[in-house]
C-alpha cells in the first residue's frame, strides 16, 4: 500500500526550502536583536545624582564642550568635569536650587560626585578621543545632538561595525577643525560632503583603508 | 535521540554562557571608582611635600605672572600670529559665557543672573599690567573662580594675549588700520550673532 501520496514529493522538497527559510530568519532575528538598542543599550536614559541637562548648557547657554570636557583634545578620556566646575557659575547661578544641592554638598565635603557612565567600551578596545578630535571627527558625528538632549543618552551602537563603517571611509564624516564642538554643523555653501570629506582626507594626513582596519589598532 | 537533544542543549547554555571578564579587566579605567583606597578615588593625589614629574614650578613669572612679586608688564614668551590665534579660540571657550565674544561682560551667563564684570574696555583694564590678567585667570577675582585646573599655563598667557588684541580693536583709530585693509571696513563679514554690541 502506497502511505504517501503523489504531493509529498512536493510537500517534502517545500519544507526543505520552508526549513532553510524558518532557518535565514531566526538567523535575521538573531543579528537584529544583536544590533538592537536592547542590546548596545543605545538610546537610553540614565538617571544621574544630578539632573545635568547638555539642552541647557550647551543648546541653551552655548558653552563649548571643551568648557567642561577639557581633556578631549589631549587624552584618550573626554574627562568628566570635576564639581568645582559647576561652581564657577552655580556660586551665584539657582545657589539655592534643590536641584543642585548634591552638588554643593560635594563642593562643601570635597567628596566627588558619582555619575554613572554612560558610553563604555568593553576593556579590550583602545579608544583614543584626541587623535579623532585632532584628525576633524566631530564629537557630533558619535554622541549626535548633545545640545538637545535634556539627559545624556548614548547616540552610537559602538559596536565593531560602527567604528568600521567611518575607519573604511573616514571621508563621509570628517569636518574642519575649528568646527569639532558645533552642533548641527552644515557643510559650507557650494561644496559637498564627499568633496570638502576628501579634501581633509588628504589635508589631514588620515591613514589608508588597510591601517585603520587593521585589528592592532584598536584591540592592542 | 533523546541524548542528541540534551547534547545540543548542553552546547547551547555552553556558548551562552561567555564570561566577561576581558569587557572588564581588573585594572581602574579612568574615573572608575575603587573599593580598595577608603575614599573610593583610584587616581591617587600626590602626598604633600612631592612633586609629580613635570609640574615643578621653578619659573616665578611663567606660572605665576610676577617677577620678585610685583606684576610683570611683558610676556614670558614671544606671542605669534598663531598663538594669537589660539588664544582667540580658547578665549572663545573659557571666558565668552561670562564676558561675551567682545569682552564687554555681557555673555550669556549674565544674562541668566550672574554677576556682570567690568569690560575690559574701560581704562583701568587697559592700563593693567598682563600680569594681572594671568594672575586673574589663574587664581580668580572676586565673584570669578580660578581657572587653574581647566586650562593648562601657556594657554593662559594666549588668552591674556587676546584680551590685550581685543582692547586694541576696541579703541582703534581709522589712521591705525593699514591702508589696504581700510576698505574691508566698510564691508565686514557677516557677524555671528552672540552677545548683543553695546558701548
Ligand atoms: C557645563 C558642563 C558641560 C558641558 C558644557 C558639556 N558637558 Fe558633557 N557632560 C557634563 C557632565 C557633568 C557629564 C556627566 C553627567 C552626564 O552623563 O550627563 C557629561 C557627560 C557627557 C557625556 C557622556 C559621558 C558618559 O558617561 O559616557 C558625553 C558623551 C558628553 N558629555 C558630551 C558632551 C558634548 C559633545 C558637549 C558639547 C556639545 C558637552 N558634553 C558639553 C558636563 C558638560
Ligand atoms: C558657564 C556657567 C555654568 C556652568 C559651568 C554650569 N552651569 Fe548649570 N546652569 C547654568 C545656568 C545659567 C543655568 C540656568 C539655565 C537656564 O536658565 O536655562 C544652569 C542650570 C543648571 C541646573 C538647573 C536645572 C536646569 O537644567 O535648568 C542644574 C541642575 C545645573 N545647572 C547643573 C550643573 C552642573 C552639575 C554643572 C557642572 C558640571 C553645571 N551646572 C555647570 C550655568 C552653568
Ligand atoms: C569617533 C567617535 C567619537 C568622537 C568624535 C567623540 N567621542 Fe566621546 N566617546 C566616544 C566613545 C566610543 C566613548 C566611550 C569610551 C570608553 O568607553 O572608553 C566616548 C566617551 C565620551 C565621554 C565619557 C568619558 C570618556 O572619555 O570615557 C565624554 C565626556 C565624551 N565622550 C565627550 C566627547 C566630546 C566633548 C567630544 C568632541 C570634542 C567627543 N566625545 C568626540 C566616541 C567619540
Ligand atoms: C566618524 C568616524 C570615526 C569613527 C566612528 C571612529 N573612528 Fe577611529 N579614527 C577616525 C579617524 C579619522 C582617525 C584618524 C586616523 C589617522 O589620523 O590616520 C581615527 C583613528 C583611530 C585610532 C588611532 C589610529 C592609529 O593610527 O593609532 C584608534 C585607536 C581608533 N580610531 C579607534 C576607534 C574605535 C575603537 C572606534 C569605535 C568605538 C572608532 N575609532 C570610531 C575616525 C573614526
Ligand atoms: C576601529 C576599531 C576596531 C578594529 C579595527 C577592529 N575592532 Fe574588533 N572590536 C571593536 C569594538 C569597538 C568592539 C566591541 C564591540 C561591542 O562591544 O559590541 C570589538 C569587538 C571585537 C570582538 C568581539 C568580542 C566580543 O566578546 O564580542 C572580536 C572577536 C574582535 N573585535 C576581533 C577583531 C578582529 C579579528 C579585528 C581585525 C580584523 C578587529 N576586531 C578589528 C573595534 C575594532
Ligand atoms: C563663570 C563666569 C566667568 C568666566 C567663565 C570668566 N569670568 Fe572673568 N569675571 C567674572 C566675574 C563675575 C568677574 C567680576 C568679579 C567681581 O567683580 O567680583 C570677573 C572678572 C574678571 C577680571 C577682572 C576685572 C576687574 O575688574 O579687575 C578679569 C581680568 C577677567 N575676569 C578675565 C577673565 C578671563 C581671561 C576669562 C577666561 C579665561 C574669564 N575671566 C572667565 C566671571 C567670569
Amino acid at each position: 500500500m502506497q502511505v504517501f501520496p503523489k504531493s509529498a514529493n512536493y510537500w517534502s522538497r517545500g519544507s526543505i526550502i520552508a526549513g532553510l527559510f524558518v532557518l535565514a530568519s531566526l538567523g535575521w532575528v538573531i543579528l537584529t536583536i544583536q544590533r538592537s538598542d536592547f542590546v548596545t543599550q543605545a538610546n537610553q536614559f540614565i538617571e544621574q545624582p544630578v539632573q545635568f541637562s547638555h539642552q541647557h548648557h550647551v543648546g541653551g547657554i552655548g558653552i563649548d564642550c571643551r568648557y567642561c570636557h577639557t581633556a578631549v583634545e589631549v587624552s584618550t578620556s573626554a574627562g568628566i568635569p570635576p564639581t568645582k566646575t559647576c561652581i564657577n557659575c552655580h556660586s551665584q547661578i539657582w545657589s539655592t536650587s534643590p536641584y543642585l544641592e548634591p552638588v554643593r554638598a560635594s563642593f562643601r565635603d570635597d567628596t566627588p560626585l558619582q555619575w554613572i557612565r554612560v558610553h563604555d567600551l568593553p576593556d579590550f578596545v583602545y579608544f583614543n578621543h584626541s587623535i579623532h578630535v585632532k584628525q576633524g571627527v566631530g564629537c557630533e558625528t558619535c554622541h549626535g545632538r548633545v545640545d538637545r538632549m535634556p539627559l545624556m543618552l548614548q547616540k552610537s551602537s559602538l559596536q565593531m561595525e560602527w567604528c568600521l563603517d567611518c575607519h573604511r571611509n573616514p571621508s563621509q564624516y570628517v569636518r574642519p577643525r575649528d568646527q569639532i564642538t558645533t552642533m548641527g554643523y552644515q557643510v559650507p555653501d557650494g561644496t559637498t560632503q564627499a568633496e570638502l570629506g576628501a579634501q581633509l582626507v588628504k589635508a589631514y594626513n588620515i591613514a589608508g583603508v588597510e591601517h585603520m582596519t587593521s585589528c592592532s589598532v584598536c584591540h592592542r | 535521540m533523546r541524548r542528541n537533544l540534551f547534547v545540543v542543549v548542553l552546547l547551547a547554555l555552553g556558548a551562552g554562557a561567555c564570561r566577561q571578564d576581558m569587557h572588564d579587566t581588573p585594572r581602574y579605567e579612568a574615573y572608575e571608582s575603587s573599593a580598595f583606597f577608603a575614599d573610593g578615588k583610584a587616581a591617587r593625589p600626590t602626598p604633600t611635600g612631592t612633586v609629580a614629574r613635570g609640574w615643578l614650578r621653578e619659573d616665578e613669572t611663567l606660572y605665576t605672572g610676577r617677577a620678585n612679586g610685583e606684576l610683570v608688564a611683558e610676556f614670558p614668551f614671544p606671542v605669534s600670529q598663531a598663538d594669537l590665534q589660539r588664544g582667540r579660540d580658547r578665549y572663545d571657550i573659557y571666558c565668552t559665557p561670562c564676558h561675551g565674544a567682545l569682552g564687554d561682560g555681557q555673555g550669556m551667563v549674565v544674562q541668566r543672573g550672574l554677576r556682570r564684570a567690568a569690560s575690559y574696555h574701560q581704562d583701568r583694564l587697559r592700563d593693567e599690567k598682563v600680569g594681572y590678567f594671568y594672575d586673574v585667570v589663574t587664581n580668580g577675582f572676586g565673584a570669578m573662580q580660578g581657572y587653574a585646573e581647566q586650562i593648562p599655563v601657556r594657554d593662559r598667557w594666549l588668552i591674556v594675549a587676546y584680551v590685550r588684541a581685543l582692547q586694541l580693536s576696541q579703541h582703534a583709530t581709522m589712521a591705525e588700520v593699514p591702508a589696504d585693509r581700510q576698505g574691508a571696513l566698510d564691508n565686514p563679514p557677516p557677524k555671528k550673532a552672540e552677545t548683543p554690541a553695546a558701548h
